[in-house]
């Protein structure tokens, strides 16, 4: 084997930067289809009811209309069995139209299909629906656990807790709540749909093409063999576009209906109701410590918000049992359903918001303590994961917090609040731990040598906007020995060798191992190729073969081209093939750990709060690309300050209709928020996991920043805000 | 297909003639326009398109007051040498209006004209008097944090102006001028807009044979300082939580005049005459300023998600008007 290790960790641009830049890059919303169809959706503007009449006659008039569909006309379908394990996940387990139930605002209640979009969208305002409703709705989490209570999800525990808790001399007691928030990638969900003898072929915006062909063939009762699933490129998905979401449903169902391929683009307003969201929680976290910081209790008990039609556990306290060296702990999860649609995992689900929680407790303690956050976890730092009652194959957090203290200059702080200032303005600073699962997943995947000298790699897998395309091509060109710009990555079609969804920042450290071991079967089979009869080579001995840059050379130095290999052989190319597995059973924990420093402002004379200078440092494993890796930590970093700040969906408390669902209202950063960034990635390769040393990075850069500003407003302002976003109005004084 | 006429004027008079009679809307800049058509909010049934018409020049007038066309872009009017000169406030305020593709595309008059942001407004379902009279307010009792008013409201309808220009105009002196088919009127800038009162749905007194045709500031106050601060959530394209536009002209350190006018906070351009009187002739400290923002907020209605714009709108008076009275100085050449 001759991997050019010169190219793993580089700063390669994305190879398919020109491709976006110029329009190459299709979308699902690209693809057109001979004899395409264009639907839109009718929408339930109740959240609880149901459907008493649908009067379509006025819309079945309008210009180019095909048909509209709904709850009394639509075909009966199936459910998906909603299994990870078979790969068929859905949030939202009922099927669209299954009958005239409404269970939240935003529902699927018809669906008309025209000739174009906007004579569908125009007959869409033409279909009268009218609502038996049950007004007495649950909006808001806080409404549900007061009215319907909660399900226990699931527990763990260690040591006494409660015990513990009570006889230590310092504890913190305090819950944290957090909003719903919606997904709002620039492209919002899309699905072509067409049927051809009795097949079914969807260009869909998901993040797994393999999830989405299984569900689509257990919902149309099809063989999956006969459901084929496109994701070429995807406007970014956060989660959003894991699963089958029911709009992809209806468009298939229209299609077949029709006979004819329907387009559907779900309308901005609609990201806010029927694509899923992130969970409202409250976090109930009590801690205990010695005099010197020594944890002696955590407990991290949460609820969040679910819908009647699926059940969705955030894993708030994901992290919590392994963050930290503690002997006496405990965890919760439970579930309360509110009157609207269904929760999903979105961008780091579970610690995304839980060390929002613990790391703001963690802040608390330090603050009754008397001591520096940064020593308290310092303090509390384990090498073992006490969760698993493993050690960490790979944990640098202490690393992490020497090294982004020393950028940040964490020493010059004075810990009194409102103790730093700058003219008018307050300075806080604050910190906190960031953590998330270093995860693997089997993978499938195939690689090609050409006989022109280029090589191809095929996989199921997908490129979410966060740069697979570039890091496999990376890898390619390392284990093949050829230049970028001769390999060609094939991903986001279901009929490619089997790959994971591309999510739980697992897709680099599931996906690398499975191409390189695919392009070392290539090698061996154009080796094999050449000590065949006809080969220039046929007469050196194969173990003198060596492979190089597209050449094989025998003992002699004497070196052949692939084309020259295949030619005698009369074929066109050299393919090898790989399975690769999921995390090894080798008695390690995998995690991925890092530390968020940051500067706020805050002018209590106009009320206006600034991050003006963000420190992470990220312990990832092996940095395959130094560019696509800290673009995707920044990007994470702004998406926590977003959830930080801005970020929250709101619904009438009346009648659960979320209220700010468009971009105008639904505040995230815009560019005149950014912060100073300063992303330092450590780059310690973890080989346990896999041969690259490669973990994750996509979630790890978004967990902890809420708490990382909460702490430092805190420390600005004396104001502890225990529930997201910290708006200006929760910083102003009652008296002003 | 909801269907719609599409007519383009060649001179106000065709205009006005076009737009008379019929569920019409003038088309501008069509930056609110058009959203709320695609909402189906509004369901016009004639465009009349305006930006042909020849209303697109800045141009000094009598006594030094300031012309300025009806389809002046917001770009134009907020970099134009004499607004930045003489009326610093209104270009402070338009460039933190909305984002620069919007302001390319925004007018002068149809900034004027933009509808309200409330959401209850904007989703075609809720009870609503403005799109619906006689339906109801969802607002009062909703969720209404943002883009919610606690001046001028009524029980009917407590939606924003959300304009950032008006604020500025506001505060300066201005007035529309007004063409029909056959006369001219002239209305003072602060009686354009109407209070929401029992009729939400009448927002302006701009009648269905009218067009705007310019607006014309008062002359500048001499010697005077401005600017216009706007507290918001996010730094950029957000409506303001509370604005302020502030005019401060000084005798050494007494306040000879005082403008005072708000956004983010009343159902209208909120220009705050009483706050001026108290300012007239008291020291320029922010002692008299903090009395000044109290004044002006004096019998404001909080709801239950926006009583914080209250303290808010007072901090931005305050602040503006100490920024404007510190460039009173500057430019008075004073020891500052």
């Amino acid at each position: 084997m001759s991997r050019s290790a010169s190219i793993i960790g580089a700063a390669v641009s994305r190879i398919d930067g020109p491709d976006k830049l110029t329009g190459r890059a299709r979308y699902a919303g690209d693809f057109h289809p001979e004899g395409m169809t264009y639907a839109y959706g009718v929408y339930s503007t109740i959240a609880r009811g149901r459907v008493v009449s649908i009067d379509t006659q006025a819309a079945m008039r309008c210009p180019g209309v095909l048909d509209v569909f709904h709850h009394g006309n639509f075909p009966s379908l199936h459910r998906s069995p909603a299994s990870f394990a078979e790969e068929n996940v859905v949030d939202e387990k009922r099927v669209p139209f299954e009958d005239d139930e409404v269970f939240y605002a935003g529902q699927f209640v018809a669906l008309v299909v025209a000739d174009s979009f906007e004579h569908a969208r125009a007959a869409a305002y033409q279909v009268k629906v009218t609502y038996d409703e049950d007004t007495n709705t649950v909006a808001t989490l806080a409404q549900a656990m007061e009215k319907r209570g909660s399900t226990h999800a699931n527990d763990s525990e260690r040591g006494d807790p409660e015990g513990a808790y009570q006889s230590a001399p310092h504890q913190v007691d305090a819950t944290y709540t957090t909003p719903v928030e919606t997904h709002n990638p620039m492209e919002t969900h899309t699905t072509v749909a067409r049927w051809i003898d009795g097949k079914l072929e969807v260009w869909d915006s998901t993040q797994g093409v393999v999830f989405t062909r299984n569900t689509l063939s257990k919902v149309f009762d099809l063989d999956p063999s006969r459901v084929i699933v496109h994701a070429d490129f995807i406007g970014s998905g956060f989660g959003g576009k894991l699963w089958v979401w029911p709009h992809c449903i209806a468009t298939a169902g229209a299609a077949r209906e029709l006979g004819r391929p329907v387009q559907f683009v779900l309308p901005r307003q609609q990201m806010f109701t029927t694509s899923g969201h992130r969970p409202e929680t409250s976090q109930h976290v009590r801690l205990a410590a010695d005099n010197d910081g020594t944890l002696l209790s955590i407990r991290h008990e949460n609820v969040n918000s679910t819908s009647h039609v699926g059940t969705v556990v955030e894993a708030c306290a994901g992290s919590t049992e392994g963050l930290y060296k503690c002997d006496n702990l405990r965890i919760s999860h439970a579930t309360s359903i509110t009157d609207r649609g269904t929760p999903t995992a979105m961008r780091a689900p579970g610690a995304g918001v839980g060390l929002f929680a613990l790391e703001s407790a963690m802040d608390e303690l330090a603050v009754k303590l008397g001591m520096d956050p940064l020593e308290l976890r310092r303090k509390n730092f384990t090498d073992r994961d006490p969760g698993a009652d493993l050690p960490y194959s790979s944990n640098h957090l202490l690393e992490c917090y020497d090294r982004a203290a020393e950028s940040f200059g964490w020493s010059r702080r004075t810990p009194g609040v409102g103790s730093m200032r700058d003219g008018d303005k307050i300075i806080g600073w604050g910190m906190a731990a960031c953590n998330w699962d270093a995860m693997r997943n089997p993978c499938d995947a195939r690689v090609t040598l050409h006989d022109d000298g280029s090589a191809s790699v095929h996989c199921a897998s997908q490129d979410i906007g966060t740069g697979t395309y570039t890091v496999l091509a990376q890898i390619a060109s390392a284990e093949l020995d050829l230049p970028l710009d001769r390999i060609d990555i094939k991903l986001g079609d279901s009929t490619f060798p089997h790959g994971p969804i591309s999510g739980g920042s697992w897709a680099t450290a599931s996906l690398l191992p499975a191409v390189a071991e695919a392009a070392r079967a290539a090698i061996d089979k154009i080796k094999e190729y050449a000590g065949k009869a006809g080969s220039p080579l046929a007469d050196a001995d194969p173990n003198d073969f060596v492979y190089e840059k597209g050449m094989v050379k025998d003992g002699h130095g004497k070196a052949v081209s692939i084309a020259d290999i295949l030619k005698p052989q009369q074929l066109a190319s050299a393919t090898g093939e790989a399975h690769t597995g999921g995390a090894p059973d080798s008695g390690y924990s995998f995690g991925s750990f890092g530390t968020h420093f940051v500067e706020i402002t805050w002018e209590p004379a106009i009320a206006q709060l600034k991050v003006t200078r963000v420190v992470s440092a990220i312990d990832a494993g092996q940095i395959i690309n130094q560019k696509s890796a800290r673009n995707q930590v920044e990007g994470a970093i702004v998406m926590g300050m977003s959830s930080a700040l801005f970020e929250a969906t709101e619904y009438d408390e009346r009648n659960a209709r979320p209220v700010n669902n468009n971009y105008a209202e639904y505040l995230v950063p815009v560019n005149a928020d950014m912060p100073q960034l300063d992303v330092i990635l450590l780059d310690h390769p973890d080989y346990e996991l896999n041969e690259f040393g490669a973990r994750g990075i996509g979630e790890i850069g978004l967990t902890g920043m809420q708490a990382a500003v909460a702490n430092a407003v805190y420390h600005a302002t004396g104001k502890r805000v225990r529930d997201l976003p910290v708006m200006l109005d929760k910083l102003m004084d009652e008296t002003e | 297909m909801r269907q719609f006429e599409y007519k383009r004027a060649e001179n106000t008079r065709g205009a006005v003639h076009a737009h008379a009679g019929q569920a019409s809307a003038y088309l501008a800049g069509g930056t609110t326009l058009i959203d709320l058509v695609k909402l189906d909010i509004m369901q016009p049934e004639r465009l009349v398109d305006v930006n042909r018409l020849d209303l697109a020049d800045i141009e000094h007038s009598d006594g030094g007051t300031l012309k300025i066309g009806a389809m002046v872009r917001n770009t134009t009017l907020a970099y134009d040498q004499t607004v930045q000169t003489d009326y610093s406030v209104l270009s402070e305020a338009l460039l933190q209006g909305a984002s620069r593709q919007l302001r390319n595309r925004a007018t002068t008059g149809g900034n004027v004209m933009q509808r309200v942001r409330c959401s209850y407004f904007r989703d075609g379902v809720s009870p609503c008097n403005k799109r619906e009279p006689g339906s109801g307010c969802s607002a009062i009792d909703g969720h209404n944090r943002e883009v919610f008013a606690v001046l001028g409201t009524s029980e009917h309808c407590i939606a924003v102006h959300p304009s950032d220009m008006c604020v500025a105009m506001a505060a300066i002196g201005a007035t529309v001028h007004l063409a029909s088919a056959d006369s001219e009127r002239a209305v003072d800038f602060l009686d354009f807009h109407r209070l929401p009162g029992d009729t939400p749905h009448i927002e302006h007194d701009l009648k269905d044979d009218e067009l705007i045709t310019h607006i014309t500031l008062d002359a500048p106050i001499k010697g005077a300082g401005s600017t216009y601060i706007k507290l918001r959530d996010r730094s950029s394209y957000q409506f303001a939580l509370a604005s302020c536009a502030a005019i401060v002209a000084l005798d050494g350190d007494t306040i000879r005049e005082a403008r005072i006018a708000l956004g983010g906070v009343g159902t209208k351009p909120w220009r705050c005459k009483q706050a001026e009187a108290a300012l007239q002739g008291a020291s320029a400290t922010d002692e008299s300023f903090k009395q000044a923002a109290q004044i002006a907020m004096e019998g404001a209605t909080p709801y239950k998600h926006n009583a914080f714009k209250i303290p808010l709108a007072r901090k931005a008076i305050v602040r503006a008007l100490r920024d404007a009275a510190e460039r009173a100085r500057r430019s008075a050449g004073e020891p500052t």
